[in-house]
């Protein structure tokens, strides 16, 4: 159980709720005026697994950015656990407490695995060097990383390297773990591998997750929630609270619950896939 | 950083033996034999043309039997070849300043190159310098390096620092620029300061192509030295080509050129050697 | 960050950059040129000894009336086009056909590598022995500049093209020929203008450091000039020229070549 190793976490309070209040973003407020996001608000429950679907190019991104801290918004707030973290004044900053897994994939080539997995604590500070590298051996052991700790990124398989990128997040003991679409250029086959990962890390530690893709499958079967978004400029058009148990294994794929959720969830997407096709939207 | 990470056996094992695999495979084929037909058959043309048949222009030229003879002669025609001392005070001497002009070049344009990406506002300041001289060729500072400069050694060195400088600066600056926006994100949200992202993100980011700017940096070195000493030097491998021609000794200057060619591929490979070491990372992917 | 959105946001931020950045290049100009100017005042060591700013001005202004500051570019235009279009009408069909024939690159690829590594420079002595006349031993210089560099990327372009799209072409039945046409011609056309624009500027270089040893005229000749007769200011004068000449002639090329490569405009 300590995949969390360097913050006193006894209590066990739930952490990591955010609090989305009429988010508005607007790029380049002089020239061409972009709403990118446009009066969206949302609640999230300290622990939610929270599922952002919407079609390409829809602002998803940017409200990811702006809760990790890499830009601002143009009006409304948003709170961490009760924290101011940005509004249209304050520019939000980067931090430990929420970390973002990209989707190309951000493993620094030029550290091996173990150096990645230990950057986090080591660069902050809270443990030496060989703490953090011990606890991070312990951490591989328990999500089935053995034996790679001492290669370089490029010589892994890519499912592997997102099982690494995750637990990069993870030795910070975040309370919000951002997922900006990390699964979009993976094979069915290992995608199902690494969601079952991604899952048994969220049943292990309860951190809040904030996931961003366009593939409902993955949605469902990984959300506790599911926010679908209109095409830009981007609001919530539908909430699905996902009833399946967990922890969840891809039987249930096969269920009914979900195979009425999807039918539900294809039939708002699709509207607004439509909508974004004919605006013309570039991929995102 | 490699300190830290003992080297798997494994892979060092299987990647040595991959190369030994590879030479078999590439002696096996038909391309180095290949290689060897045009190279000798540039001697051949090369020896036709000038010593057998004599053809205009090339007739002037020294030939690679002459050339040769000389090189290997033990008591030379003109005083240079593999057993004379001189030869190899002229190397020497060519060497020794590029090795100074590229140490200086490299100890200042990469800290620059590395700041410039990293502060937008001093590269806002530094880069237009950058551009108003760049254009100018390294070799049209040959007059005003003589001027400025006490004693020709200095205005050589100070002619082939130039050379490199500029190439070292602008490849380091864009090896940072190159750097995907993902991995700075990426460690201000592990919580790296400003200070550690520079020297665990832009450092190593960036480390292709300061190599790569190195090696271009290097051929530009020996670029301008050759330039200098043919004009104003005393010694060394460009003064030697100059001054055999002044002095009809035609082919001392095919045995500097070779030996220029070679040296100059012999630094390049040093540095791509070097660069290997530091990269481990990018060996072992392309492995 | 590949996104409509971001890319115009981008494109706003620039906008307003740009005129600081402009500025602050400005300011570092000009006080480079005060500095400079300061450091002759004072009479400083080695820069003290660089003509000031200020007497590069006047001299200049004196050169822009002088029929033979404009015939040193004259000649120096000439001998650079010379050298450079030949290097490219000889060097871009045989990258062509090194690129595209494997037989051929392998015996004749060595002999390149060999030569590349010898200073340009290093051949003005033989080339003077071969020519018969100056004018032509410094065109062949400037030649020999710029022909290694064009054909080298030219053969580094087409042996790196995406075999993928030979193979798509041959699925959709095309002939050895048309895809020598249609595939590696175009996408090595990229490396071929690189390679010109490389090539340019060795081919300056090479041109001003043997107009300084072998010739009585051009640019280079003109800055040596200022040297040996003791007209310092003339220096820098001769120095900027070969600058502003180099840089419009890199930039000709570099448009001539984005016209010919429209596909690579959209990113």
């Amino acid at each position: 159980m300590s995949a969390a190793p360097f913050e006193s976490d006894g209590g066990k309070t739930p952490r990591g709720a955010i609090s989305i209040r009429a988010v508005s973003k607007v790029y380049d407020p002089e020239g061409a005026r972009v709403l990118a996001v446009d009066d969206c608000s949302m609640e999230i429950e300290a622990g939610e697994f929270c599922v952002i679907v919407g079609p390409s190019g829809c602002g998803k991104t940017t409200l990811l950015n702006a809760i990790a801290g890499f830009h601002g918004i143009s009006a409304g707030e948003i709170h961490l656990d009760g924290e101011l973290l940005c509004d249209s004044a304050r520019m939000p900053k980067p931090g430990s407490d929420r970390i973002v897994v990209f989707q190309n994939g951000a493993l620094f080539p030029w550290f091996t695995v173990l150096e990645n997995i230990t950057f986090g604590p080591v660069m902050q500070g809270v443990a030496s060097k060989k703490d953090a590298e011990e606890k991070a051996l312990i951490m591989m052991g328990q999500m089935g990383l053995k034996g790679i700790a001492h290669n370089y990124p490029s010589e892994i398989s890519s499912g592997m390297r997102r099982r690494v990128e995750i637990a990069r997040a993870m030795m910070n003991d975040p309370r919000v773990l951002l997922l900006d679409e990390p699964f979009r250029a993976m094979d069915a086959l290992t995608k199902t591998v690494v969601h079952q990962f991604l899952l048994d890390v969220y049943d292990r530690n309860k951190t809040t997750v904030f996931f961003i893709t366009h593939d409902l499958d993955e949605a469902i079967f990984l959300g506790s929630k599911v926010y679908i978004m209109t095409t830009r400029p981007a609001t919530i058009k539908k909430v699905l609270s996902v009833d399946i148990p967990r922890p969840r294994d891809f039987r249930v794929l096969a269920s009914p619950a979900y195979q009425r959720l999807r039918s539900e969830c294809i039939s708002a997407v699709h509207e607004e896939a439509v909508k974004a096709f004919k605006a013309g939207e570039r991929e995102m | 950083m490699s300190s830290e990470t003992p080297d798997n056996p494994g892979i060092q094992l299987s990647s040595g033996a991959r190369t030994w695999m590879r030479m078999k495979h590439w002696l096996g084929s038909p391309s180095p034999y290949l290689n060897l037909l045009g190279l000798c058959g540039f001697v051949a043309v090369w020896y036709a043309a000038t010593e057998i048949f004599n053809l205009p222009l090339f007739n002037k030229l020294p030939g690679p039997k002459a050339t040769f003879t000389e090189w290997l002669s033990p008591d030379p025609l003109y005083g240079i070849s593999f057993y004379t001392k001189e030869y190899y005070q002229h190397i020497g001497i060519s060497t020794w300043r590029v090795f100074q002009a590229f140490m200086l070049a490299t100890a200042l344009g990469v800290p620059i190159g590395l700041f410039m990406g990293w502060k937008k506002t001093f590269k806002d300041y530094t880069f237009p310098l950058l551009e108003v001289l760049r254009p100018i060729p390294m070799l049209a500072w040959v007059p005003l390096s003589i001027l400025m400069w006490p004693g020709r050694e200095a205005s050589i060195i100070f002619l082939t620092f130039l050379g490199s400088f500029f190439a070292t600066v602008l490849n380091t600056l864009l090896g940072v620029e190159s750097i995907d926006e993902a991995y700075f994100r990426a460690a201000a949200s592990l919580g790296a300061s400003d200070k550690q992202i520079f020297y665990k993100v832009i450092v190593p980011g960036s480390l292709p192509f300061v190599f790569t700017g190195l090696q271009i940096s290097m051929g530009y070195a020996w670029f301008s030295l050759v330039a200098g000493e043919m004009l104003a030097g005393e010694f060394g491998l460009g003064y030697l080509i100059w001054n055999s021609y002044t002095l009809v000794q035609y082919p001392v200057i095919i045995i500097a050129m070779i030996t220029l060619g070679v040296i100059g591929s012999l630094s390049s490979l040093i540095i791509r050697l070097v660069g290997d070491k530091l990269m481990q990372w990018k060996v072992r992917e392309a492995a | 960050m590949s996104d409509g959105i971001c890319s115009r946001a981008f494109a706003g931020i620039k906008k307003k950059g740009r005129s600081r950045t402009f500025w602050r290049g400005i300011f570092s100009l000009a006080a480079f040129t005060a500095l400079w100017e300061l450091c002759v005042y004072l009479k400083a060591p080695i820069i003290g000894n660089v003509p000031a700013p200020s007497e590069v001005v006047s001299t200049l202004a004196v050169q822009l009336h002088n029929a033979y500051y404009w015939l040193s570019w004259k000649d120096s235009m000439i001998r650079i086009f010379t050298g450079f279009i030949i290097a490219q009408i000889i060097g871009v069909p045989l990258g062509l056909f090194l690129g595209a024939n494997d037989r051929a690159r392998e015996v004749l690829f060595p002999i390149f590598e060999i030569m590349r590594p010898v200073p340009p420079l290093a051949w003005v002595p033989v080339s003077v022995i071969f020519w018969p006349s100056a004018e032509m031993s410094m065109i062949f210089v400037t030649f020999l500049g710029a022909f290694f560099t064009v054909v080298l990327n030219i053969v580094e372009g087409i042996t790196s093209i995406d075999v993928r799209y030979i193979r798509a072409a041959h699925s959709l039945g095309s002939s050895r020929r048309d895809i020598f046409w249609r595939v590696l011609l175009p996408a090595s056309l990229p490396s071929v203008v690189v390679g010109m624009t490389v090539g340019m500027g060795i081919t300056w270089a090479v041109v001003v450091a043997a107009e300084m040893i072998a010739s009585k005229t051009g640019l280079g000749y003109l800055t040596w000039r200022g040297y040996v007769a003791g007209e310092f200011p003339l220096i820098i004068v001769g120095m900027m020229s070969i600058g502003v000449a180099g840089y419009f002639s890199s930039a000709l090329i570099r448009l001539t070549g984005s016209r010919f490569t429209p596909w690579l405009k959209t990113r």
